[in-house]
C-alpha cells in the first residue's frame, strides 16, 4: 500500500510537470485529487488495512495529498505568471514613434534676458524701478546735461510728439529714470535698475530698430566710488558670462556722467582671437558707464558734495544677439514663431 | 577723424607701435575705430583696429623710390611710353606705362617703382584684387616691373596716372621708409571736441606716452601794406559770434599744392583743389580751427571800389543765400550770416557762399578765422541738413583763443605756398573775450569719487601734460571758493588744494569733476583698482506690479503660449480696422470703449509707425497673419502698454500717482494690458488621432480661467457683449465686480477679412491688467482637508436654450451648499431625444463633509433638493429621471 501511495505520487508529479494550459490542469486536479480522485480511493481503501499498517499509511497519505496540493497551487501560480508575461509581451509598441506632443509656451528672448538681468542686479542688491516711455525733453535730456541742440544730442535720434512744440518726446534711454528715481526715493541711498522700452528715429535695419529694451543701473551713496563702479561692472560681467571673462574699461563720454566709462568683455565668440562679431577686435562692448554727474545728483535733489553714485546702461538685446549668434536685430520684434520657437 | 601717424609725428615723438599707441588712444576716450596700414606690415595675432579700405604690404625688396631717366614712345602703341628708370640699384630699367600724365621727353620725376614678383593691386581691375606682379609682353615689348599709381599701391583709389613724388625724394629707398603710414580713425566724442585736430590728438598723445608736444611756430612775415583801414567788421551778435578775425594776403599765385600738402590732405579725406583752399582745409585739420578764404577783389568790387565791411547778423525776413554746394537756401531767423553791405556772403561757420569764393585767378585774399556759438551752428545745420567739416568742428565748440592761432598758421602757409605779401597786423573783432577758468581743486575729492590714492605730483603731471596750469599746492588751507561742502569739507581741510587755470584750447571744462575726470584718463582707468561698494544698502523691496507681470507671463507660458513683443507704434487706421463697420468706428477696441487720443509722432520714420497704438489686437492680428503663412495654428500673448492722451478728470493709478512729478499732467497715459490670440487646431498635429478640431471661444475662455486660478482671483463673471470687433454672439466680457477687466472671443469676420487672415476662427481678447492685478487676493487660509470618503452622484438636466450654464451651475452649487464640494459640466447635449429648444447639462456632483461619512441616501437627499430647486427655479427636468 506504501508503494503504491508512493507510485501514485511521482505519477501524478510527472503527469503536472508538462502541463501549461488550464484545461489539462483541471483534469489532473479530478484525476488525483478531485473528490473521487485516485488519492480519494486510496483514502477510501484505508479502512480495510491491518489497524497495524493504518496509521503509517495514513501518515504517508497526508504527506502526499499536501504534496499534490502544493504541487498544483505552483503550477496554478506558473501559469498565470506565463499567460500575463505572454499577453504583455504581445504586440510590443514602436518606441521609435514620436510621443504626443505637449504645448508649450515660451518666454520671448528679450523677456528672458530681461529676467536674466533683473534676477543679477537682483543679487546684488539693487531694485527694479519702471518708468514712463513717453517723456518730456526736460527729463529725457535738459536734466542730464544735454541741452537743446547740442551736439551729443547727436547720439539720440528721437520721436517728439506732435503738437507739443518738441517737448514731448519717446525717450530715446532709460536715463531719464535716473532723475525719477532719484526724485521718488530721495532722501535714501538709491540701487535700483531702470528697464524698459525705448525708441530712436532710426531706420529699421538688421542692426538698428526704432525700439529696443535697455537696462539702466543707478547708485547713490555717500561713498560710492570709480572704483566701486569698476568693481561692480565687473561683478556683474562675471555673473553673466563667468567667473573667468576679461574685462577692459574705456573712457567715453556720456553728458550726464562724468568720468565716463564703457566696458568691453573679451569676445565670447572668438575669446580675443578677433572675429567678424568683434569686428576684428577681440573686445565686444557691452555697456556705458560712469559716476553720475553732479549736476544730474543736483537735478534728483542730492548734494553732490556729499552723495556720490554711479549709472550705467546697457542693451538686453545685445546681450541676447550675442549669446545665440543673431545676427538680425529685427527678429526680435518679428515674432516669427519659428524664430521664437528656438529659445 | 583721420588722422595720419606721418602726420602726427610733425608734433610729438611716438616711439611705440602704431596699435599700442591706439590701443591707448582708445581706452582713454580716442577711440581707434579703425587703423589703415598703408604700406607698412600689419601686425598679426594682436588686438588691432581692423580696416574697410584695401591694405597691402609694401615689400622692402620690391617697391623702391625711383627716378625717371628718360621717357620714350612705344613702338606699337600710341597710349603706352617706355620709361627708363633708375631706382638705385644696379642697370636701370625699361617699363611700359600707359600713365596720362608723364610725357614722352619729360625727364627727372621721381616715380614709386616696384619689381617683378611684387604683390600689389591690380590697378584696372573694377573692384580690388590683388596681383603679382609678372613679366609680360606689352605690344610687344617685354616688362617685368612697373611705375604705380595710388590704386596699385592702396594709398586711394586713384589710377588716373602714375604717383609722382616731390624732387627731393631719395631714390633707391624702399618706398615703405618713405611713404609708409598708418593711419588712425578716431572717434570724436563731443567732449573731445578739442581733438578733432592733428595738433588735439598729439597733445594726448604726448600725455598718454609722456612724450612733449611741439607746437608749430606762429611766425608771420607780414611786409605788406597795413590791412588797417582795408576792411571793417561789425559784429550784431556777439553771443552767437563771439570773435571775427581776418587778414589779408596780396599777390598770391593760386595753383597745385605741393605733393605733401596734398598727400596729407588726401590720407585726412580731403580733396586738394588750389594752394590757397588747401591750406585753409590743411590748417583746419592740424589747428582745429576751421577757415574761411574770400577773393578781397569781389569783396572791394561789391562795395564798389572802397574798403568792404563784414557784417555778421541775423537774417532779413525773406533772405536767402546760395552755398558753396551750389544750394540755394531759405534762412531760419537763428541762422548767423557772414555779410557784406550787399548781402550775405556765408553761412557762419558752416557753409561759404558761392559769390565770393576763391578761383584761379583770385589774387589778393582775406582769411576769415572766426568763433561762433557752438549750439546755435548745430541748430542750422539741422535745420539746412548741412554737414561740413568747419559746421563739424563748430558745432562741438571751439574755443575762440583758437582763431588768431588758425589765422597766423593759414597766412604765412599761404605766402609760403602761393607767393604775394602778408599785410602787417590783423583785423580782431572780439567782443566776448571768455573769462579764464580758474578751478580749485581739492586733492581730496580725487580719492572721494576715484576711490585711489593718486599722489599728488602724479595729478600735477597729468594736468600739466594737458597744459593745464597748476599753482603749488596750498597747503593744509581749503579755499574759501572750494565747491566742496559738508561732511568732504573735513577731509579737504586737512589735504592740498590745487588751483588749476584751464587751457584756452578747452571749452569743457568748468569744476573740479571736469578736473578728476582728466586725471582718471590719464592715469589710465585700467590702473585704478575695483572695490565692492561698502555704502549703505537701501531696503529691499520687491517690485510686485512686475512680479505679477512675470507671474502672469509664466501661467499663460504653461497654458501652451508663446510670449510676443510687437512695436508700440502703429496707425490709428490700423486700429480701426478692429470696428467691421464704418458707423462704428468710434468705438475702440477692448476694453476701453471711449475713444482717445492718439500719442501721434511728429516726425514719423515711416507710414506704418505714426501713433503710439491704443491696443494690443492689432499688433497681434498682424503678428497671427505673418504666422499663418508659414503654419495653420498660432496661440500667443503680449503683456504690454498701450498709450493715449491725457484728460483733465483721468484718474490716475497708484503706480502712477507714486512717480508723478510737476508737469507729468501733459504726458499720456501708459497703461498695461493683456492680449491673447489663439487659432487653428486645438493640439498640435501628430500622427496619433487627436483632438484636431480648430479652436473656438471656450479655448480662449479656457486660457483666461487658467490666468484667474493662477492668480488666485475668484469670482470672476463672463457676461455677452455685443462688442463690434466680435462674431456677434460669440464674445464675452470679463467681469470683477462692477468692473469690466476686459473682453474676448472670436473675432468678426469682416474684421478677420480686414487683417487679411485666411478663413479660420481666431480667438483674441484684450484684459486690463492694471485694473486685474489689482483684485489679485492677498494669500489665503489653506481649507481643510477632508479624511471622510467622497460620494460621487451624476445628474443631467434638460433646460431651455436660454438658460446660461452658469446659471445652473450657481443653482446648483449654492444648494447643495457646504457638502457638495465640486460641481463639474461632463456633458453638454442637444437633439433627439431632447425636444428642439431645449438642451441637455450632465453634472457630476461630489457630496463630503468634513466631520462624517456620507451616505448615500444623505447624497440623494441634496441631489433631490437641487432637483426640486433648478425644476422650480428654471423649468428643469431631470434626464431619465
Ligand atoms: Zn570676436
Amino acid at each position: 500500500m506504501l508503494d503504491q501511495l508512493n507510485q501514485l505520487r511521482d505519477n501524478a508529479l510527472q503527469e503536472l510537470e508538462p502541463i501549461w494550459d488550464s484545461a489539462p490542469l483541471e483534469a489532473w486536479r479530478v484525476k488525483y485529487i478531485g473528490r473521487k480522485g485516485a488519492l480519494a480511493q486510496a483514502m477510501e481503501q484505508l479502512g480495510a488495512l491491518p489497524k497495524a499498517e493504518r496509521g503509517a499509511v495514513g501518515k504517508l497519505a497526508n504527506e502526499v495529498k499536501t504534496a499534490l496540493e502544493s504541487a498544483f497551487a505552483a503550477k496554478t501560480g506558473q501559469m498565470q505568471q506565463r499567460a500575463l508575461s505572454e499577453s504583455l509581451e504581445s504586440e510590443p509598441l514602436d518606441v521609435t514613434l514620436p510621443g504626443r506632443p505637449r504645448a508649450r509656451g515660451r518666454l520671448h528672448p528679450a523677456t528672458a534676458v530681461m529676467r536674466e538681468i533683473y534676477r543679477i542686479w537682483g543679487d546684488m542688491g539693487f531694485q527694479i524701478f519702471r518708468t514712463r516711455e513717453v517723456e518730456t525733453d526736460e527729463m529725457n535730456f535738459q536734466l542730464l546735461n544735454i541741452p537743446r541742440f547740442h551736439p551729443a544730442r547727436d547720439n539720440w535720434s528721437t520721436f517728439y510728439i506732435a503738437d507739443s512744440d518738441q517737448r514731448v518726446l519717446l525717450r530715446t534711454h532709460t536715463s531719464p529714470g535716473q532723475i525719477r528715481a532719484m526724485r521718488a526715493l530721495h532722501p535714501n541711498p538709491i540701487r535700483v535698475i531702470l528697464p524698459g522700452m525705448c525708441y530712436r528715429y532710426e531706420q529699421i535695419t538688421a542692426r538698428s530698430e526704432i525700439q529696443f529694451y535697455q537696462v539702466e543701473g543707478l547708485a547713490v551713496g555717500h561713498n560710492i566710488t570709480f572704483a566701486d563702479l569698476k568693481g561692480t561692472l565687473t561683478e556683474f560681467a562675471r555673473r553673466l558670462y563667468g567667473e573667468n571673462i576679461q574685462t577692459r574699461f574705456r573712457a567715453d563720454h556720456f553728458p550726464f556722467t562724468e568720468p565716463s566709462m564703457e566696458m568691453d568683455v573679451e569676445c565670447i565668440i572668438c575669446h580675443g582671437a578677433g572675429c567678424p562679431v568683434c569686428k576684428q577686435t577681440g573686445w565686444l562692448e557691452i555697456l556705458g558707464s560712469g559716476m553720475v554727474h553732479p549736476d544730474v545728483l543736483r537735478n534728483g535733489g542730492y548734494d553732490p558734495a556729499e552723495w556720490s553714485g554711479f549709472a550705467f546702461g546697457m542693451g538686453p538685446q545685445r546681450i541676447a544677439m550675442l549669446k545665440h549668434r543673431i545676427d538680425d536685430i529685427r527678429y526680435f520684434w518679428g515674432n516669427d514663431l519659428r524664430f521664437l520657437e528656438q529659445f | 577723424m583721420k588722422v595720419p601717424l606721418s602726420w602726427l609725428r610733425e608734433f610729438v615723438d611716438i616711439t611705440i607701435p602704431a596699435h599700442e599707441l591706439a590701443e591707448k588712444l582708445s581706452v582713454a576716450g580716442l577711440e581707434v575705430e579703425q587703423m589703415q596700414y598703408i604700406g607698412l606690415p600689419r601686425p598679426h595675432g594682436i588686438k588691432n583696429a581692423p580696416s574697410d579700405a584695401p591694405e597691402v604690404e609694401w615689400a622692402r625688396d620690391k617697391f623702391f623710390v625711383a627716378q625717371i631717366l628718360e621717357i620714350k614712345p612705344h613702338p606699337n602703341a600710341d597710349r603706352l611710353t617706355l620709361a627708363i628708370v633708375d631706382y638705385g640699384k644696379g642697370e636701370p630699367i625699361q617699363v611700359v606705362t600707359g600713365a596720362p600724365n608723364i610725357k614722352v621727353s619729360e625727364r627727372g620725376m621721381k616715380v614709386a617703382f616696384v619689381l617683378e614678383g611684387a604683390r600689389l593691386y591690380d590697378g584696372h581691375a573694377t573692384g580690388w584684387e590683388l596681383m603679382t606682379l609678372k613679366r609680360a609682353k606689352i605690344r610687344g615689348i617685354e616688362s617685368g616691373s612697373m611705375v604705380c599709381s595710388e590704386k596699385e599701391l592702396a594709398i586711394s583709389a586713384e589710377h588716373e596716372g602714375i604717383i609722382l613724388l616731390p624732387d627731393d625724394a631719395p631714390v633707391g629707398a624702399p618706398l615703405a621708409d618713405y611713404l609708409g603710414d598708418v593711419i588712425l580713425d578716431v572717434k570724436i566724442n563731443p567732449n573731445m571736441a578739442r581733438c578733432a585736430s592733428i595738433i588735439g590728438v598729439a597733445r594726448e598723445v604726448a600725455a598718454l606716452t609722456g612724450k612733449k608736444l611741439k607746437m608749430p611756430t606762429l611766425n608771420v612775415l607780414a611786409r605788406g601794406a597795413a590791412i588797417a583801414g582795408q576792411l571793417e567788421i561789425v559784429i550784431e551778435n556777439p553771443e552767437l559770434n563771439p570773435r571775427f578775425t581776418a587778414a589779408l594776403i596780396r599777390g598770391v599765385e593760386i595753383k597745385p599744392s605741393p605733393f605733401w600738402i596734398q598727400h596729407r590732405l588726401k590720407l585726412a579725406g580731403v580733396r586738394a583743389i588750389n594752394n590757397i583752399v588747401d591750406v585753409t582745409n590743411y590748417v583746419m585739420l592740424e589747428t582745429g580751427q576751421p577757415l574761411h578764404a574770400f577773393d578781397y577783389d569781389k569783396l572791394v568790387g561789391r562795395a564798389q571800389g572802397s574798403a568792404p565791411t563784414i557784417i555778421t547778423r541775423l537774417p532779413k525776413p525773406g533772405e536767402t543765400i546760395e552755398t558753396l554746394d551750389g544750394v540755394k537756401r531759405q534762412l531760419d531767423p537763428f541762422t548767423i550770416l557772414v555779410c557784406d553791405a550787399r548781402g550775405a556772403l556765408s553761412l557762419g561757420g558752416v557753409m561759404g557762399g558761392a559769390e565770393s569764393e576763391v578761383s584761379a585767378q583770385s589774387k589778393n585774399i582775406l582769411l576769415e578765422a572766426a568763433a561762433w556759438n557752438y549750439l546755435n551752428i548745430r541748430r542750422t545745420m539741422q535745420a539746412q541738413h548741412l554737414a561740413s567739416e568747419a559746421g563739424f568742428r563748430f558745432s562741438r565748440g571751439i574755443h575762440p583763443a583758437q582763431a588768431i592761432v588758425g589765422l597766423k598758421r593759414a597766412i604765412e602757409m599761404m605766402r609760403q605756398l602761393g607767393g604775394g605779401e602778408i599785410a602787417r597786423g590783423v583785423i580782431d573783432e572780439y567782443p566776448r573775450k571768455p573769462k579764464k577758468i580758474v578751478i580749485d581743486l581739492p586733492v581730496a575729492e580725487v580719492k572721494r569719487l576715484l576711490g585711489v590714492e593718486i599722489p599728488v605730483k602724479e595729478i600735477v603731471r597729468i594736468l600739466e601734460s594737458l597744459e593745464f596750469q597748476v599753482s603749488s599746492p596750498k597747503s593744509h588751507v581749503p579755499s574759501s571758493k572750494s565747491k566742496v561742502r559738508g561732511r568732504s569739507t573735513s577731509l579737504a581741510t586737512r589735504h592740498p588744494s590745487l588751483h588749476i587755470t584751464v587751457p584756452d584750447h578747452r571749452l569743457d571744462v568748468d569744476g573740479a569733476d571736469d578736473l578728476i575726470e582728466e586725471i582718471a584718463r590719464v592715469y589710465g582707468y585700467a590702473r585704478i583698482p575695483i572695490s565692492r561698494m561698502n555704502d549703505e544698502l537701501p531696503p529691499q523691496r520687491a517690485n510686485v506690479e512686475l512680479d505679477q507681470e512675470e507671474l502672469a507671463r509664466d501661467i499663460l507660458i504653461d497654458a501652451g503660449l508663446q510670449d510676443v513683443v510687437s512695436y508700440a507704434l502703429t496707425t490709428p487706421e490700423r486700429e480701426a480696422m478692429l470696428i467691421p463697420f464704418d458707423e462704428r468706428a468710434t468705438t475702440r477696441a477692448a476694453p476701453t470703449n471711449a475713444a482717445r487720443d492718439y500719442v501721434r509722432i511728429e516726425n514719423p520714420i515711416s507710414a506704418e509707425r505714426v501713433a503710439m497704438r491704443q491696443s494690443l489686437t492689432a499688433s497681434l492680428l498682424e503678428l497671427v497673419g505673418a504666422n499663418l503663412r508659414y503654419r495653420p495654428r498660432v496661440n500667443m500673448f503680449e503683456i504690454g502698454l498701450v498709450y493715449w492722451g491725457r484728460r483733465k478728470g483721468d484718474a490716475l493709478l497708484l503706480r502712477e500717482l507714486a512717480s508723478e512729478l510737476p508737469g507729468d499732467d501733459a504726458l499720456p497715459l501708459e497703461r498695461r494690458r493683456l492680449g491673447i490670440a489663439l487659432t487653428g487646431a486645438r493640439d498640435e498635429s501628430a500622427w496619433q488621432k487627436n483632438d484636431s478640431a480648430p479652436q473656438d471661444f471656450y479655448d480662449l475662455k479656457g486660457v483666461v480661467e487658467t490666468l484667474l486660478a493662477g492668480l488666485r482671483i475668484q469670482n470672476a463673471a463672463f457676461t455677452p457683449t455685443g462688442h463690434p470687433s466680435f462674431h456677434p454672439g460669440r464674445a464675452a466680457e470679463l467681469k470683477l465686480g462692477e468692473a469690466v477687466i476686459g473682453v474676448f472671443g472670436e473675432l468678426h469676420p469682416v474684421v478677420r477679412e480686414k487683417f487679411d487672415l485666411p478663413a479660420q476662427a481666431v480667438l483674441v481678447g484684450e484684459f486690463d491688467l492694471d485694473a486685474l492685478f489689482a483684485r489679485v487676493p492677498p494669500a489665503q487660509p489653506l481649507r481643510a482637508l477632508s479624511r471622510f470618503p467622497a460620494i460621487a452622484q451624476d445628474l443631467a438636466l434638460i433646460v431651455d436654450e436660454n438658460i446660461a450654464a452658469e446659471r445652473v451651475h450657481a443653482l446648483i452649487a449654492q444648494t447643495g451648499g457646504a457638502l457638495l464640494q465640486r460641481v463639474a459640466l461632463f456633458d453638454l447635449y442637444r437633439g433627439e431625444p431632447i425636444p428642439r429648444g431645449k438642451k441637455s447639462l450632465a453634472y457630476q456632483l461630489t457630496f463630503q463633509a468634513d466631520d462624517r461619512t456620507l451616505s448615500d441616501a444623505d447624497a440623494s437627499k441634496l441631489r433631490e433638493k437641487i432637483v426640486q430647486r433648478v425644476r422650480k427655479e428654471i423649468g428643469a427636468e431631470v434626464r431619465g429621471g
